[in-house]
């Protein structure tokens, strides 16, 4: 059994590292250009978004439409750190600080909302986000107000990206696997179940919203520093809905399935560019048309891994077999 | 004192549209639970519908209000056999996203079509410009006239809630679903007919806010939507006189709010009085405390 599980250690981190060689291969030989890079750069924080989001809607079954919110926090505490330390040193306490701010704003947040259910939560921390925007907004002596931010120094690069993405991976499909994992699972399932089964379900539905909180101030951190600018409308009500709409078309309980949707939406926003005054209206057919063709999302709550190429391969031994 | 009756007055013009957008949501996320994010942008359309009727077609202001609520009653049912019927069985996030969908297609069908820019609606004529001093209280015709259209638009709907049999099979479906089926009632009938009602609603609040605050662009929809949701869940979903008081409150606290401090924070208050609800009294003012069962 410890055997197995090395081999797979194994083969993630040489699929990591081939990602990560390649991609940095392609940006060097100038086939991913600047203009592609941002793309890319998008991609990366999308995924740390849904990703995260995922751990609380998908897996802990708690519709948070918030989640722009904490995101703001890291990218507005991050900015603030690396415009008065503009070194890396400075960069890494940045995206530290924003995204423990944001953990901590999760906590104090999640205590007394998260008891509500369904919609109504849905609509506290939609609420709850709109406020955060509203005190950036008003904050005009630290944050600049509705001007917001600029010449934010720029830090991140695919190597940052990357670390920050796969580790933000790695940390949530861990903490799944693991038993406070199965614990927010069973609160998704049947919450007065796993009440009765001794799950202590808001000290897990608490856990799993601050660690949600706390990758989303890892986004908006990155955010800041690879765009050089924000300002509270970025971090509006339609965020949330953007990094919501990821995860459900993505499958809601499949990591998987969030990181193909990050891609696939962000290829497909780079190429709609071309078409800028019908790129929404595009975009809001193909969602209507998914959720009515395939509401569970692409991934439905399956998981694409290495061992997918396996069963292939054993299912054309078998069939080879038989002939 | 003058100066706070003075702002409840316009806080209550400004609660009128809340309350009639708030009686769409309120009565759609009764009958089927569904947060329906497209009826904000069906009021903005009610507010565009009117708008040509009023400048192209050259309507009075009555003519306009009906053509306006046809064609939003048309259009929310269109909306609700095309996106949302498909997913009857579905998971509610499915449906959510869904109506997130048709809330951005028809913001951005909206814009290609009438163009980003604000338009602002013709100028009124006739007995609509006066006003009059009652003391030292400024009221004008426009503000009687929006508070007059809905509360007949709330007797009318509450007539057809209570006493007709459609009313009954409304009140019926959202009860139970399943059992109003058994008993022979058309369920999907029922619903296309609450988002007709809803719609319609919607389309005279469209019209009235373009009168009222005489610009109107195809965003308009998003943050009255919110709000007028709120309002919604303040008075208790799901429940008709709920989304009432619910839309008069936060329209009168939003007036006040920014009449007596800075307005910025005008959106900021309504959003922390929902969180206050949500915690204290998460069914709502008039809403009943069910028990949970297994």
């Amino acid at each position: 059994m410890k055997k197995l599980f090395e081999i797979n250690w194994i083969k993630t981190l040489v699929s990591l590292i081939l990602t990560f060689v390649i991609i940095q291969l392609l940006i060097s030989l100038n086939i991913i250009n600047s203009y592609l890079q941002s793309t890319l750069a998008a991609i990366c924080i999308n995924i740390i978004l849904a990703v995260s989001l995922n751990l609380i809607t998908g897996f802990t079954g708690q519709f948070s439409l918030g989640h722009a919110g904490f995101m703001s926090i890291g990218a507005y505490v991050c900015a603030l750190i690396t415009l008065r330390i503009p070194t890396i040193p400075g960069f890494i306490l940045g995206v530290f600080a924003g995204a423990v701010t944001a953990a901590v704003i999760g906590v104090i947040v999640g205590l007394p909302t998260l008891r509500l259910r369904g919609d109504y939560l849905a609509i506290a921390t939609l609420g709850m986000a709109e406020i955060i925007r509203i005190i950036f907004l008003n904050m005009d002596k630290i944050t600049n107000g509705a001007a917001g931010l600029q010449d934010i120094p720029q830090f991140t690069n695919w190597a940052w990206l990357f670390l920050y993405t796969a580790g933000t991976i790695l940390i949530i499909s861990n903490f799944i696997k693991s038993s406070h994992g199965r614990a927010c699972i069973s609160i998704r399932e049947d919450e007065i179940a796993a009440e009765a089964m001794g799950v202590n379900s808001t000290r897990y539905k608490v856990t799993a919203f601050t660690i949600g909180a706390f990758f989303a101030g890892i986004a908006g951190a990155l955010y800041a520093s690879t765009f050089n600018f924000i300002d509270p409308k970025i971090f509006g009500f339609s965020k949330s809905i953007d990094i919501l709409v990821v995860v459900v078309l993505g499958g809601l309980g499949s990591i998987s399935g969030s990181i193909i949707a990050a891609i696939l939406l962000g290829i497909i926003t780079t190429y709609l560019q071309a078409f800028a005054n019908i790129q929404m209206i595009l975009y809001s057919l193909a969602l209507i048309i998914i959720m009515i063709f395939r509401p569970q999302g692409l991934m439905g709550s399956k998981e694409l891994s290495l061992s997918i190429f396996n069963r292939l391969g054993n299912s054309y031994k078998s069939k080879k077999g038989r002939v | 004192m003058e100066r706070l009756l003075q702002q409840i007055i316009n806080g209550i013009s400004l609660g009128s549209i809340y309350a009639l957008i708030a009686l769409g949501y309120t009565m759609v996320y009764g009958i089927i639970k569904l947060i329906n994010f497209a009826h904000s942008d069906i009021y903005m359309l009610g507010a565009f519908i009117g708008y040509f009727s009023m400048t192209t077609l050259k309507l009075g202001f009555i003519p306009s209000l009906l053509l306006s609520m046809v064609f939003c009653t048309i259009i929310g049912v269109v909306i609700e056999k095309v996106a949302y019927k498909p997913l009857r069985h579905a998971t509610r996030i499915a449906v959510l996203i869904t109506a997130i969908g048709v809330s951005l297609f028809l913001e951005y069908t909206t814009m290609a079509i009438a163009g980003a820019n604000v338009r602002s609606y013709p100028p009124l004529t006739g007995i609509l410009t006066k006003s009059f001093m009652l003391g030292n209280i400024n009221i004008s015709m426009l503000q009687i006239l929006i508070l007059g259209i809905t509360i007949i638009l709330m007797i009318l709907l509450q007539f057809i809630v209570k006493k007709t049999r459609i009313g009954k099979a409304m009140r019926a479906v959202s009860l139970d679903s399943d059992a109003a089926e058994l008993m022979g009632i058309n369920v999907n009938t029922t619903i296309s007919f609450t988002f007709a009602l809803g719609s319609a609603l919607a389309g005279a609040a469209g019209i009235m806010v373009g009168i009222y605050y005489n610009s109107i662009n195809p965003l308009m929809g998003m943050l009255p939507g919110i709000k007028a949701f709120i309002a919604a869940v303040f008075g208790g979903i799901g429940i008709i006189p709920g989304a009432m008081i619910g839309g008069y409150f936060i329209g009168i606290v939003e007036v006040l709010v920014s009449g007596y401090s800075n307005s910025l924070y005008r959106d900021g208050v309504v959003f922390a009085i929902l969180i206050l609800v949500l915690i204290i009294k998460p069914t709502g003012l008039l809403g009943k405390n069910s028990r949970e069962k297994v």
